[in-house]
């Protein structure tokens, strides 16, 4: 089964190797530990009680057989299924590989040493010594042609256009506060600095989430369920007489949260202020698991676990494939459902799918999924940034085929929507909502009509 | 057996054998650092690979008790640990006022060890234990939050602190293996004091030789098309995969129904024992089913 983790062939049929006899003995331990801090490096949990620990455990085992040192390392070391590929690739370079290339060039392990230096600060930190040092004309041309990036290609010189706009009329006459309008502008024609703003905003939005009743109890002033144990204490100076009666009561705690991010082309304009957006929620609240999709689904919980926003937001661009791509929303909730429904929907999850529903996918395996979805959550709530303009009508197949399923329609266009959605959530109870026929028709003929947006 | 026995891999290889588990070399040593180590060996794995097997025949194979804490939401000191017995205590309060005796004394008694409920975990690290029993907290995930937390103290140092008693430590450390099936993610805290051990679905070889084990009247043919079968199925695109455990439940049904090798009808019939969702039987039920029988039967 997994006595042989690399796909093909034998790794440990490689020549030259070195014999770990003589790897025995304090060189061994600074090996492991070498090894240990590539590991952290690129993200496996391994710190130095750890690798003692290791070091200690290698006593029981016989070193030379190169499989049972792979399969003693693996268990020891590793945590998590997900990062085994990671783990094996690691593994073989750094025990295999490195010292063939060592002996190549001839160079001692400096080769990896180099590559954690320049690690050692972390790029926004860098970015932002970068910007503090540079001039400010300079600094603002920079981040023009940054914000060119997450552009669409054709709407660039518009933008620009706009952007210059912008810069030659800054609003330092207007009456009112200035946040006001920010808060009711589409993020569609946000300007850099408003893009700045903005996340100052959020980041200072705090987020509450709707409570679920737990099954565990905790001691309470009033409550349905004697506290035995209390009670017992309480009325030994009593004797046997029960006088006082002590409580327990349920204990609540906020649902976990799961968002799911469009970022296929359509949504350009807003996936990075959404991003964001994620990242504080993800920051403010305890079980929050983000993914975004495109044409197929990524899990972005642990990238945009990283405290510094932007550090997170690149992290995620890192690992996302599909960026800007088509959408197949049905299928990126098929694979959501097959393979994270049961790990992060447990315990009253809240979903909100974040995505305008242009869809380029099969609109029957969507009506499946999204089904499916609901049911295996307490609530489902669409987010779609096009629902913010006042013309605006659900009317293509996606969005359409997917309405009937969700609980609950929202815009996400600008910084008001996002603060109500805020005050949604917060509002979040144990009442399941209602998902009869008729509701749902009901629904969906309200949303899809026209309406006045104020 | 003694523990001491069991002095290589191979040794434990062999014993999980005896026991008619067929381990492979990796989980061997998983599981033989786990007993010379004396660590917590986590166990994860789709459901049905035989996860909570593994502490079954260990305690067999040392031939030592198997304490079971089945984890579920809400569990709490009370129903894992230990629990006074308050009818008792009460019942000898009203005791000790009649009697008139010492009350000091007494009042002491009331909260001593003849009055305490012991739970699978207290009763895993009872110092009266002569021989470390092997102790499974299965479904880990199931549990919440605040009890992995105490799980933590009670795995590293193996001790636990009544505060009417004092501190319990246990003489022989057991042996724990903890299950999980990922419903939820498994803290890093706890995950760092364990030994981690991937379960995968096993090959097809292995599954073979596992049913033969398992199972050793049932015919080679009907074993073997059950086991390409299976795998056929694992490859399609299903919301829950049948395990070990679904194979070996198909193989008892169909030889109930006295079948020799798989034929289109029963095969339908009994599908219930390898599918659990609707969805997957409506999936397979159609022209792909004959299309993985073909496959199946085509091997003798």
């Amino acid at each position: 089964m997994n006595a042989q983790p690399y796909e093909n062939g034998d790794y440990f049929a490689l020549q030259p190797l070195q014999p770990l006899e003589i790897e025995r003995g304090e060189r061994l331990l600074y090996r492991l530990t070498e090894f240990g801090r590539i590991l952290w490096e690129v993200g496996i949990d391994v710190g130095p009680r750890k690798t003692l620990d290791l070091a200690e455990t290698l006593d029981y085992i016989d070193i030379t057989s190169k499989e049972d040192f792979y399969n003693t390392l693996k268990c020891s070391l590793l945590g998590k299924h997900e990062q085994e590929p990671v783990f094996n690739q690691m593994f073989l370079y750094y025990w295999y590989m490195r010292d063939r290339q060592d002996k190549k060039t001839g160079n001692a392990p400096g080769a990896a040493k180099r590559d954690e230096r320049q690690m050692r600060l972390p790029p926004s930190e860098l970015k932002r010594l970068a910007e503090h040092l540079n001039a400010p004309a300079e600094q603002h041309k920079n981040l023009r042609a940054e914000m060119r990036e997450s552009e669409r290609r054709r709407r660039i010189d518009e933008f620009l256009d706009e952007d210059n706009d912008d810069d030659s009329s800054t609003p330092q006459g207007t009456a009112y506060s200035a946040i006001e309008v920010l808060r009711k502008k589409d993020f569609e024609s946000f300007t850099w600095d408003e893009v700045q703003e903005a996340k100052k905003l959020m980041a200072e939005m705090r987020w509450r989430l709707g409570q679920r009743p737990t099954h565990r109890k905790k001691p309470a002033r009033r409550g349905s369920y004697p506290d035995m144990r209390r009670i017992v204490r309480r009325n030994l100076k009593y004797g046997a007489e029960l006088l006082e009666l002590t409580w327990r009561r349920i204990k609540y705690k906020p649902r976990p949260l799961v968002i799911i991010c469009d970022i296929s082309g359509s949504m350009s304009l807003y996936s990075r202020l959404l991003l964001h957006f994620i990242h504080t929620i993800s920051n403010g609240l305890m079980n929050v698991e983000a993914f975004v999709f495109g044409t197929r689904l990524t899990r972005v919980t642990r990238q945009l676990k990283r405290r510094d926003v932007d550090d997170a937001v690149r992290d995620v661009s890192k690992s996302v494939q599909d960026w800007s791509g088509g959408t197949r929303i049905g299928d990126a909730l098929h694979y959501f459902n097959w393979k994270w429904a049961k790990r992060v929907l447990g315990r009253g999850a809240v979903v909100l799918i974040i995505s305008d529903g242009w869809d380029r996918g099969d609109a029957s395996v969507l009506e499946v999924e999204m089904d499916r979805l609901q049911h295996s959550c307490h609530r489902l709530i669409w987010l779609n940034p096009l629902l913010g303009s006042p013309d605006y009508r659900p009317l293509t197949i996606g969005m359409k085929t997917a309405l009937p399923f969700i609980d609950d329609f929202l815009p996400a266009h600008n910084l008001d929507s996002l603060i109500s959605l805020g005050n949604l959530l917060g509002e979040i109870d144990d009442s399941r909502p209602v998902r009869s026929a008729a509701t749902r028709r009901k629904a969906v003929a309200e949303w899809s009509k026209p309406k006045v947006y104020v | 057996m003694d523990q001491e026995q069991l002095t290589t891999i191979e040794d434990v290889q062999r014993a999980m054998f005896a026991q008619r588990y067929i381990a492979d070399r990796s989980l061997a040593t998983a599981v033989f650092l786990a007993l010379k180590r004396r660590k917590p060996l986590l166990l994860e794995g789709e459901p049905g690979v035989g996860k909570t097997e593994i502490a079954k025949v260990l305690a067999a194979i040392l031939d030592t008790k198997l304490i079971r804490l089945q984890c579920y939401e809400g569990i709490d000191v009370s129903t894992a640990v230990y629990e006074w017995n308050y009818t008792r205590q009460m019942l000898h309060i009203r005791l000790m006022e009649a009697g008139g005796a010492n009350h000091q004394e007494e009042l002491k008694e009331i909260f001593g060890p003849d009055f305490l409920i012991e739970r699978p975990l207290l009763q895993a690290i009872d110092p009266a234990n002569t021989q470390a029993p092997v102790l499974l907290i299965d479904e880990l995930d199931r549990s919440d939050e605040e009890f992995e937390a105490y799980l933590l103290e009670l795995l590293s140092d193996f001790q636990i602190t009544i505060p009417e008693i004092g501190t319990i430590s246990a003489k022989e450390t057991p042996i724990v293996i903890i299950t999980s099936n990922r419903t939820r993610e498994i803290h890093d805290a706890l995950r760092r004091r364990c030994l981690y051990y991937w379960i995968d679905f096993p090959t097809l070889e292995k599954e073979y030789s596992i049913v033969l084990a398992r199972m050793p009247d049932v015919p080679e043919r009907l074993a073997k098309q059950v086991c390409t079968f299976v795998r056929e199925l694992r490859s399609a695109d299903l919301f829950k995969a049948p395990g070990i455990a679904e194979t070996l439940d198909w193989i008892s049904s169909l030889l109930a129904l006295n079948q020799l090798e798989l034929v289109e009808g029963s095969v339908r019939d009994t599908l219930g024992a390898l599918l659990k969702y609707q969805d997957d039987v409506l999936k397979v039920g159609g022209s792909e089913l004959n299309k993985m029988l073909k496959k199946a039967q085509g091997v003798s």
